[in-house]
C-alpha cells in the first residue's frame, strides 16, 4: 500500500509535469477559514508574543492557490492535506490527501476531457476502466427519481420519499431545495454512478452552485462538476467565479447561515476577495480526494485500509 | 436516559426509536464534499426483531433505551407464560410466548439463557449458544455408519426438530448449536 501510494504521487506529478503545469505549496495554516456551512474546520492557538491569536487548518487549498493565479502563477497544481472537522466513517478520515488543480483558460469541457485522461493514467494497469461518461446533473437526477432537480416540487419531492420508505426525508428536509437534493442525490442517485467507470456529473443546480459560476445560458444551474467512480465521491470541480462582489456576497451569505445554525464562526479570506480584485484569470479547477482513489484502485472497503494511520491510530 | 447524537451511534446501541427499543446494527456516515452530512443507520427494533434502514442528519440524537441482557435460568412454563429467574438474586420474570419467540424449541427446566430486559420487562429470550437435549422420537439407528452424511430427522424432549447423523439413537443426549439449530455431537451422560 504504501509503494502504491508513492506510485499513485509519482503518476499524477509525472502527468502534470508532462503538461508543464507547475507543482506549488501553500500554507496549511492560515488566518482565514473557509466559509462553507457544511464543512467545520480545525482551530489552532498560535503564540507569538505578546500576541495570541486563532489560526486555522485548511478544509482545502482553493483559496491559496486562487491568490497564486490572481499572481499570474499560470496552471498550477498541489498535493496537499486538507482537514475537516467532525467527519470520520468509511470515506471520511477528519485529515486526508487532496489533489486540487487549476487550469488557466480551461472551460468546463475542457477540464472534463482532462479529468478523464488523468484517471485513465491512474487506473491503467490496475482493473480497466470503461470509457468515461457525463451526464448533467438534471438528466441523471431525473432517470433515477423521475423527479426534477431544478424545480423544487415538495410535493412530489415527499411522494417520491414516501414511495421509497424514507418518510424521515421529510421530517430532515422540511421546504430547503437544496436539502432535499443531497438526501435524494447521496442516497438514491450517487450508489449507481460510474460502475467501473469514470461518471461525471455537471450542471448542479444553481441552489448547489458553492463557489462555481452560474452557467451563461442557463441561470438555473452552475458550471460545477463532480466524479463518481463505483458509486464513490472522488472530486469536485468548478468553472471559477472570478467575480469578487460575487464572491464577497457568497462569503457573507454562508457565513448567515453559519450563524443561524449555530456553527463556530468563519473568518472570510479578505486575502482571496483582493486577489479576485485585482483579477485572476478564467480558469477551471477541480479536487480528487487521493485515498479514496486508492481505495478504488486497490479495491478497499475503508478509507482507514488505505492509510497508514487513520485518526484512531494517529 | 441519556440520549445519544448520531456520532455516537455505535453497533450494539440500544436507543429508542418511534416509541420502540432498537439495536443499531450499522451506522454509515455519508457527506457530499459540498453538501449535508447524514448517517445511514441499520437498526433491529428489538420487540418485532425486524432490521429497517432510517437515515438522520449528522448530529440529531436518539433517546437511549434502559435495555439490558440478564443471565437468568428458566424454570417452567405454565400454558400460558414461561418463568424465568435471576439465580443471584432469585428474582423471577414472566414472559409470554412472543417474547420468547424462537428460543422456546431449546428451552429446557434449569437451562441458563439470557433475557433482554426493557424497562425491567422481558423483551425477548435468547437461550445458550450450546444446549445438550436428548432425543425422544428417530428412525432406528444404522449401527456401523459413521460418515454423518445424510442424517435423519431427530425430535429433541423440547420440541425442536434437528437433523442428526445416521448412527444417532432414540434417547441419547445431544448437543445443538441454537444458532444454526445443527447438530454438533453426542454427549455422554
Amino acid at each position: 500500500m504504501m509503494r502504491l501510494r508513492a506510485q499513485l504521487l509519482a503518476d499524477i506529478r509525472q502527468f502534470f509535469s508532462s503538461r508543464a503545469v507547475l507543482e506549488v505549496e501553500t500554507p496549511v495554516l492560515s488566518h482565514s477559514s473557509g466559509t462553507d456551512p457544511q464543512l467545520d474546520f480545525f482551530t489552532t492557538d498560535y503564540c507569538s508574543p505578546p500576541l495570541e491569536e486563532g489560526l486555522f487548518l485548511q478544509t482545502s487549498p482553493e483559496f491559496a492557490m486562487k491568490r497564486l493565479l490572481a499572481a499570474g502563477s499560470g496552471s498550477i497544481y498541489q498535493i496537499a492535506k486538507a482537514f475537516r472537522n467532525g467527519e470520520s466513517g468509511r470515506f471520511h478520515n477528519p485529515e486526508f490527501t487532496l489533489l486540487e488543480w487549476y487550469r488557466v483558460g480551461f472551460t468546463l469541457p475542457q477540464l472534463m476531457d482532462e479529468i478523464a485522461e488523468l484517471m485513465a493514467v491512474l487506473f491503467s494497469g490496475h482493473s480497466a476502466l470503461s470509457p468515461a461518461e457525463r451526464f448533467s446533473y438534471q438528466d441523471i437526477f431525473q432517470r433515477h427519481t423521475g423527479l426534477n432537480p431544478l424545480e423544487f416540487s415538495y410535493k412530489s419531492y415527499c411522494d417520491f420519499a414516501q414511495n421509497n420508505h424514507a418518510v424521515e426525508a421529510m421530517d430532515i428536509c422540511g421546504y430547503d431545495h437544496s436539502l432535499w437534493l443531497d438526501f435524494i442525490f447521496t442516497h438514491y442517485v450517487q450508489p449507481y454512478l460510474g460502475e467501473n467507470s469514470v461518471c461525471m456529473v455537471y450542471g448542479y443546480p444553481a441552489c448547489q452552485s458553492s463557489l462555481a459560476r452560474i452557467n451563461e445560458r442557463n441561470s438555473q444551474v452552475s458550471d460545477r462538476v463532480e466524479v463518481f467512480i463505483s458509486g464513490i465521491e472522488l472530486g469536485n470541480g468548478y468553472y471559477e467565479l472570478t467575480d469578487a462582489k460575487e464572491q464577497n456576497r457568497r462569503f457573507d451569505s454562508e457565513k448567515a447561515i453559519r450563524q443561524q445554525r449555530n456553527r463556530p464562526v468563519a473568518v472570510k479570506d479578505k486575502h482571496l476577495i483582493g486577489a479576485l480584485e485585482a483579477g485572476i484569470p478564467e480558469c477551471s479547477g477541480m479536487a480528487i480526494g487521493l485515498d479514496r482513489l486508492l481505495m478504488l484502485l486497490t479495491n478497499s472497503s475503508t478509507i482507514n485500509d488505505v492509510l497508514n494511520f487513520p485518526i484512531s491510530r494517529a | 436516559m441519556a440520549s445519544y447524537s448520531t456520532n455516537e451511534f455505535k453497533a450494539g446501541l440500544k436507543v429508542m426509536l418511534d416509541n420502540d427499543p432498537c439495536a443499531i446494527i450499522e451506522n454509515e456516515f455519508v457527506k457530499p464534499g459540498k453538501g449535508q452530512a447524514f448517517n445511514r443507520v441499520k437498526i433491529r427494533n428489538l420487540k418485532t426483531g425486524r432490521v429497517i434502514e432510517r437515515t438522520f442528519k449528522s448530529g440529531d440524537s436518539l433517546e437511549g433505551a434502559d435495555v439490558v441482557d440478564v443471565a437468568m435460568q428458566y424454570l417452567y412454563n405454565d400454558g400460558e407464560f414461561r418463568h424465568f429467574m435471576v439465580p443471584d438474586t432469585f428474582e423471577q420474570y414472566q414472559c409470554d410466548e412472543k417474547a420468547v419467540g424462537d428460543a422456546s424449541k431449546w428451552l429446557k427446566d434449569q437451562d441458563s439463557c439470557t433475557v433482554t430486559l426493557w424497562n425491567d420487562a422481558p423483551l425477548s429470550v435468547s437461550p445458550a449458544n450450546f444446549v445438550e437435549l436428548s432425543i425422544v422420537e428417530t428412525d432406528p439407528g444404522v449401527r456401523g455408519d459413521t460418515s454423518g452424511g445424510g442424517g435423519k430427522p431427530a425430535t429433541l424432549e423440547t420440541g425442536a426438530v434437528v437433523r442428526v447423523p445416521l448412527f444417532v439413537q432414540q434417547g441419547e443426549l445431544i448437543k445443538v448449536d441454537t444458532r444454526t439449530g445443527e447438530y454438533i455431537s453426542r454427549v455422554k451422560e
